[in-house]
């Protein structure tokens, strides 16, 4: 974590006191909260009472999703990215199966795109029945950065509500909420170096979805439950400092990136960049190393002290061929073969050093190991 | 400088101890779950083996008790064309295979000691309790628990990769150094029947696979004396279950003594028709020293030892047993031990 975020939780950790209480102790908690919304819209483009403070990003993607959809019934459609994190995808699919929406999986290029024509020729094919639409603002696998201003006009043009899920770019991009034309943002602490466990959904003014969670009412009404004001310091301390410091992280990291992905291809030839080669998250290099299995890579430069990460598992912990890659166009072996670097403010050249150390031999291993 | 090992974690108590004993011996020890089931269960029911996401997290959260990185390996193809179709393929051909040694010889040493050796690793850990000292194999001191049966089919160059920690414990002694290291898994029950049959229910399962075909219960003489759904229901030595409804002549219960998968024929006869001395196996696997005192041969899993004597020819093996064995079963293994010491194994084709 930050060392703002760190010691604006660890003070308001010492208060007592419910930011929903009437007394002074209530009082003072309330200032720290209703003070941190106003930090964390200052810093990202909205206004005050667009920020409802969540458990994390999960959650507000389940607001966004599932709210929004129930608001607008008996609107069924539901538009969402191919690519979009689970938190978003399995609301949608849930809603699918149980709530009866129509869900269409945006298609993308083979850089994990979604093309402004494919979200209008999706909408057109039946306008009044859209409840809503969802397209993250940059791939948490491949960082490709969604052109979102653009697509979220198009959802205006017919009057539809817009999402996106940016917990990826905040701190990483310049992110504005207002200037990007969402209706819903989600972000998240634990991304920008903030506390896990806490997050927002930017909310524009005149939009109420229906709750996921009923109680006392807090945050419009739409997201009841005690305030957690020590995270929520926490998190207004990271999303100030992140933004504060973005543009320089974002030209340091995209030297690195750079960097990093010019000496992986002098070592490793054959390797395959994915997502945008321009258009990416700017600590994101993702790779596809032919012939290897992403996990016997990750096992072998992990005990060499590199860490990085292959897509996701299922609950069992059993290595899955990355949707999002999948929605790319790749084959499964190309998508079991892939690892992502993932570079933060905490990154240096001598991990980049580090790593072309030690991964020829680390593919070369993983080859001869094969795709199991 | 320590090896490279790789501890198989089953999620179970055995194997989490196993691994922390060679990390605790200065080896660098990468934990591996081994994923066997395409769809796992999310939770045991019961004592039913190792395929739940349950396991999986024990043996995790095992792992970061230890302090060794942990991993999962998608097995779950292998496993279902070697040890599963062929335990279906098995019953189907009238014998009696035993999936553990089969996942033994075809995925834990085989197909696993190969990605680790591919992957830099110089051996495979687990928690068989059974000894192996300089490549040698023999008889845990747990008698109860002993598994050098289900190891007994492993290769010279199988067992030179393989590191088996337990074999001077008692099961009793590793759950207490469970408990003593921190380890959750200390009273999980143990694991026994077969993994992939999550009820237990082994006939079912065939039935399910294999389908049924009514077929004959004969006698000796071949007189039919009843029918059966199908003759992979059945295992040599089996009394329960045969549903005959005409007593013996003589009242004395019936055994099933053969099977016969082409005609689909079950024959039944008593108890004294089954004791065989005479056992008659494949090609042998020599995998133990070349002592051949003190000679024994186990049939079974948990099965009785026989004194015996054993030669070789062509292409196989016969065993001459000192005193009769009942309920041998074509398709498990025989193995040979002189004293506690593997010294080969071979499976079983026929027994008279």
């Amino acid at each position: 974590m930050l060392p703002e975020a760190i010691e604006a939780m660890t003070a308001q950790l010492k208060r007592v006191g419910n930011a929903s209480s009437l007394h002074a102790a209530g009082r003072q908690v309330r200032r720290v909260v209703e003070e941190s919304r106003e930090t964390i819209a200052a810093a990202l483009g909205a206004r005050p009472s667009e920020v409802v403070f969540t458990s994390g990003g999960t959650e507000a993607d389940n607001l966004a999703i599932k709210g929004l959809y129930w608001a607008r019934r008996p609107r069924k459609r539901v538009l969402i990215s191919s690519v979009e994190h689970h938190a978003a995808l399995d609301p949608a699919h849930w809603l699918a199966e149980s709530q009866g929406a129509e869900v269409e999986l945006l298609e993308v290029d083979e850089h994990g795109r979604v093309h402004p024509e494919t979200l209008r020729a999706a909408i057109e094919r039946d306008p009044d029945d859209v409840a809503m639409i969802s397209v993250m603002w940059a791939n948490n696998e491949v960082g490709t950065v969604q052109p979102v201003h653009v697509l979220a006009a198009i959802a205006h043009d017919h009057g539809i509500p817009f999402h996106t899920d940016a917990v990826q770019a905040v701190g990483q991009l310049p992110v504005s909420f207002s200037g990007s034309g969402a209706d819903a943002l989600t972000l998240t602490g634990h991304k920008i170096g903030g506390p896990m466990g806490a997050g927002a959904l930017l909310l524009a003014r005149g939009l109420t979805p229906v709750s996921v969670q009923h109680g006392g009412g807090q945050e419009r009404d739409v997201r009841s439950g005690t305030l957690d004001a020590p995270a929520i310091a926490g998190l207004a301390a990271a999303v100030s400092t992140a933004v504060r410091e973005q543009e320089a992280l974002e030209r340091r990291l995209v030297a690195l990136r750079d960097e990093l992905i010019r000496r992986v291809r002098d070592a490793v030839p054959d390797v395959v960049l994915n997502g945008d080669p321009v258009d990416r998250l700017p600590g994101n290099a993702h790779f596809s190393f032919p012939g290897c299995e992403g996990d016997a890579l990750l096992m072998l430069l992990d005990a060499k002290g590199v860490e990085c990460s292959t897509g996701s598992a299922c609950s069992a912990g059993v290595a899955q061929p990355s949707h999002v890659l999948l929605a790319m166009g790749a084959d499964a072996a190309a998508a079991r073969g892939s690892l992502r670097f993932t570079l933060g403010h905490t990154s240096t050249r001598e991990d980049v050093d580090r790593l072309i150390e030690v991964l020829p031999a680390a593919v070369e291993r993983a080859r001869r190991a094969g795709l199991g | 400088m320590g090896l490279r090992v790789l501890a198989a974690m089953s999620g179970g108590v055995d194997s989490a101890v196993a691994a922390a004993r060679i990390a605790e011996a200065g080896h660098d020890v990468t934990g591996v779950h081994l994923a066997l089931s395409a769809n796992p269960q999310s939770h045991r029911t019961g004592a039913r083996g190792c395929c739940t996401i349950e396991d999986s997290r024990d043996a995790r959260r095992a792992a970061d008790v230890i302090g060794i990185p942990f991993y999962i390996w998608d097995m779950a193809e292998r496993f279902q064309r070697d040890v599963v179709e062929d335990f279906v393929a098995e019953y189907a051909a009238g014998r009696t295979p035993n999936p553990c040694l089969r996942c033994n010889e075809k995925i834990k040493f085989a197909a696993v000691l190969d990605r680790a050796l591919a992957l830099g690793f110089d051996a495979v850990a687990t928690g068989h309790h059974a000894k192996l000292v300089d490549g040698v194999l023999s008889r845990s001191v747990d008698q109860a628990k002993d598994q050098s049966y289900v190891l007994g089919v492993l290769t010279r160059e199988q067992l030179g990769h393989a590191m088996f920690p337990l074999g001077e414990s008692t099961k009793a002694e590793v759950r207490e150094e469970a408990a003593r290291r921190g380890l959750t898994v200390a009273d999980k029950p143990d694991s026994h029947d077969i993994c992939f049959i999550a009820d237990g229910d082994t006939r079912g399962f065939l039935a399910k696979r294999l389908g049924s075909a009514e077929g004959p219960i004969v006698d000796q003489s071949g007189e039919v004396v009843g029918s059966h759904q199908g003759a992979h229901g059945f295992t040599v030595g089996q009394r329960k279950g045969l549903r005959i409804d005409r007593p013996a002549p003589d009242g004395r219960p019936r055994y099933v003594l053969s099977i016969e998968p082409v005609s689909n024929t079950v024959t039944v006869g008593p108890r004294s028709a089954l004791e065989v001395t005479t056992i008659t196996c494949g090609a042998p696997v020599w995998n133990g020293p070349s002592r051949r005192d003190d000679l024994t041969v186990q049939l079974r899993a948990h099965g009785e030892v026989y004194p015996c004597r054993f030669e070789e020819r062509a292409g196989g093996l016969t065993i001459e047993l000192d005193r009769p064995a009942t309920g041998v079963a074509a398709g498990q293994a025989a193995v040979l031990y002189s004293g506690a010491t593997v010294i080969g194994s071979a499976t079983i084709v026929s027994a008279s």
